[in-house]
């Protein structure tokens, strides 16, 4: 990592704006997928579909990456970002996708990059984001690539802004089911994440290294399983009609989502 | 030490590593005095943590002299709850106590977890309100209407005039009923049961009218994506005029009855303290927030739903203690009484105008009146989609079963709710239903500042403190 900040620093000389440059650097990369791929008409599976549309095919959706200018104050604040991740010794590569959508901007990180950003973020004078307001996981669907996310949402108080961060987390193995994902604790910067990580533990099994005490917080202790993933087996309900029927678990009926 | 019954404690071993003591059987002088014998004797046992007795109350001599003498230093790890009378809900407190000093509190959660946030992933997004409505169910109408807020950014929509400032009314009424609450468990927590009597007898009077506005005196379910379940009835005006009234009248009474009481002053004083920077930290929000000196109320710094044009003051205080959050929470009913005055007028401004928005792929069709069997579905409503045409009746039939389809993406909301900043992070993969539904509940967030507050007190400190956060366990555990 060290080598690659020298680069970036000789390559480049300071007080050149060399937002362009790096607007390139973020729209080359794979866009971060948020959503399931469907297919025919009314979005059900494993049901005939008579209407003639089965053959439809919509793919996930992917966030686009934002193209400058971002508008309002977004500009500014993603250079004074990038300027205090430099200040710091922080790679701008740290940020990795930008997106700007329904008024709220989004900046995807890399994963083991977001203490050092929530710190520049909360101490740079341009910056300010003294409140952390939620921390919450997200799981995309076992289908999806990085299905896990974190979505932090920041509060600046004193320029009354806010902006999400978020990160995609690699899922290792089998859907992250014996290995957990990582990614780095947010509670030296912000103490209120310490029971929003909790949560996002109990939650989708998302280890936040260097979190005080990372345990279960709303389900108990000795739980197995996260219960908010996708893939967490929902309980059907027996009925008494004779051949043992059951009511299916809700992920198994039919749906036209 | 009343405030401590329902307890258990655990004594914590001698240096040497033995169990202090035998079980009760084995100890003559535990709970079998030969002279008067307690009413209900405290039973011990020994465990590997150290000797563990269970305590109900009126039992405390029988305790005390189990344990030996109470001069020495050991500590001695109290467990309040999670069913206690004044742990403000089912919240479980693990207390280190040093005499009646608190060293460390621990406060554990999760006996109310209830899975909204999962069982919203398997509903369409109109279902979802129903859902929310349950979490904080001292603010049911903050979360329909955070949540809608959500919803309806997502989709692109504003709601109409008239149904945002139906919202305003519904929330500003709710927030009374809340601060009432707080006035009422706090209070009897404190062992005032004349405010417990007075919080309750109010926060009817408001009950009652939110029944006769929306249907429904709590979980009303009453604000929907895109607007309102319906307009408001006829005699609104007629009904708000004389609550106005009668709050006018009776909210001083709190004044009167407390804040100048010695014993109320003597509780709250100075007790809980949490300074600004504590509370920006822990991520405190709402009234704990202000009374540490900082005006954040997002009704005035990121307004919604119309508040820009209303009339209040955000009061705030610099003592960060238990009775600046009391003091700043009866300013708030005033505040808010006065929202509610304005409404009235704006209300018959408005009257006529549509309460949903217009557009028919996103308006919930139903129209409810009220029957001989209470509020239902209007029959005239159903004889004209049954009657009208095929096509009216297929709309009304999907759009009330699957659901209208809002377009991928995430949304972050947050407004102002009795207890803080209530936020909704909705992330939607453009299905029916949501992808995820996230409530940053304040209630959550602040009762993180639990030890803070009341590490370094007494026991007795810390019922007051919890009682000022206000914790909803709807909301903390979801």
């Amino acid at each position: 990592m060290p080598d690659q900040e020298d680069q970036l620093r000789t390559a480049e000389p300071e007080g050149v704006d060399r937002s362009g440059a790096h607007e390139e650097e973020l729209t080359a990369r794979e866009p971060v997928v948020a959503g399931r791929a469907r297919q025919g008409m009314f979005g059900t599976p494993g049901s005939g579909d008579t209407t003639g549309f089965g053959g439809l095919r919509l793919p996930a959706y992917a966030p686009a990456a934002a193209q400058r200018p971002f508008g309002g104050w977004f500009d500014e604040l993603t250079d004074d970002l990038l300027a205090a991740l430099e200040a710091r010794g922080t790679a701008r590569t740290a940020v990795q996708q930008v997106v700007v959508d329904r008024g709220e901007i989004t900046y995807y990180l890399q994963p083991e990059t977001v203490l050092d950003v929530c710190r520049a973020l909360r101490d740079d004078p341009a910056l300010r984001f003294e409140l952390c307001s939620s921390v919450s996981g997200v799981d995309y669907g076992v289908d999806v690539p990085q299905r896990l996310h974190v979505a932090y949402h920041l509060t600046s108080m004193t320029y009354r802004r806010r902006i999400r961060l978020e990160v995609a987390l690699d899922v290792p193995g089998d859907g992250g089911l014996r290995e957990a994902p990582h990614v780095p604790s947010v509670v030296a910067v912000y103490p209120t994440a310490d029971w929003q990580e909790r949560e996002a533990w109990d939650m989708f099994g998302i280890v936040f290294d260097g979190h005080p005490a990372l345990t279960r917080i709303l389900m108990p202790d000795d739980w197995a399983g996260h219960p908010q993933r996708k893939d967490y087996p929902l309980g059907g309900i027996p009925v008494e009609y004779k051949g043992g029927a059951e009511i299916a678990p809700p992920d198994q009926r039919r749906a036209y989502s | 030490m009343s405030n401590t019954d329902h307890a258990s404690t655990t004594r914590a071993r001698h240096a040497d590593g033995t169990p202090l003591g035998e079980s009760t059987q084995g100890n003559p002088g535990a709970g079998r005095p030969t002279t008067a014998a307690p009413p209900r004797p405290a039973p011990g046992r020994s465990t590997t943590e150290g000797r563990i007795f269970t305590v109900t109350g009126g039992d405390w001599d029988s305790l005390s002299e189990a344990i030996g003498n109470p001069a020495d230093d050991e500590r001695i790890v109290i467990n309040m709850g999670p069913q206690h009378p004044s742990t403000h809900g089912v919240l479980r407190l693990v207390l280190e106590l040093q005499g009646e000093t608190v060293t460390q509190a621990r406060s554990v959660i999760g006996y109310l977890h209830t899975g909204i946030e999962k069982n919203m992933e398997y509903r369409t997004w109109t279902q979802g309100v129903t859902f929310v409505t349950r979490m904080d169910y001292l603010g049911p109408l903050f979360n329909e209407t955070g949540y809608c807020l959500a919803v309806e950014k997502l989709l692109g929509v504003t709601a109409p005039p008239r149904a945002q400032l139906i919202r305003v009314l519904l929330m500003e009424l709710n927030r009374i009923s809340s601060h009432l609450v707080y006035l009422a468990t706090g209070g009897m927590e404190l062992g005032s049961s004349t405010a417990m009597t007075y919080g309750f007898r109010e926060r009817e009077t408001v009950l009652h009218l939110l029944e006769q506005l929306t249907g429904l005196r709590m979980n009303h379910a009453f604000v929907r994506p895109g607007g309102v379940a319906q307009d408001l009835p006829a005699n609104t005006e007629a009904l708000l005029v004389a609550f106005v009234a009668e709050m006018t009248a009776k909210l001083p009474e709190y004044d009167t009855l407390l804040t100048g009481q010695p014993i109320w002053r003597k509780r709250l004083e100075g007790v809980g303290y949490l300074p600004l920077d504590g509370c920006l930290a822990l991520g405190v929000t709402g009234p704990v927030l202000r009374s540490a000196g900082l005006a954040w109320d997002l009704r005035k710094v990121e307004p919604y739903c119309g508040y820009e044009s209303f009339e209040f003051d955000v009061p705030t205080a610099t003592e960060a203690d238990c009775l600046a959050r009391y003091l700043l929470r009866v300013q708030e009913m005033h505040e808010s009484l006065g929202i509610v005055e304005q409404c009235i007028d704006k209300l018959r401004a408005t009257a006529g105008e549509p309460v949903m928005v217009a557009d028919k792929s996103i308006a919930w069709p139903a129209q409810l009146s009220v029957g001989s069997d209470g509020l239902g579905n209007s029959l005239e409503h159903v004889r004209r989609i049954m009657g009208q045409s095929m096509e009216s009746l297929i709309h009304h039939f999907k759009l009330v079963t699957e659901g209208f389809h809002v377009p991928p993406g995430q949304v972050y909301t947050s407004i102002e709710s009795p207890r803080g900043e209530l936020g909704v992070h909705l992330v939607s993969d453009g299905g029916t239903r949501p992808l995820r539904a996230h409530v940053r509940e304040p209630s959550f967030v602040n009762l993180q500042a639990m030890p803070a507050m009341s590490e370094g007190g007494l026991v007795a400190d810390v019922i007051a403190s919890i009682a000022s956060i206000d914790p909803v366990m709807g909301g903390v555990d979801r």
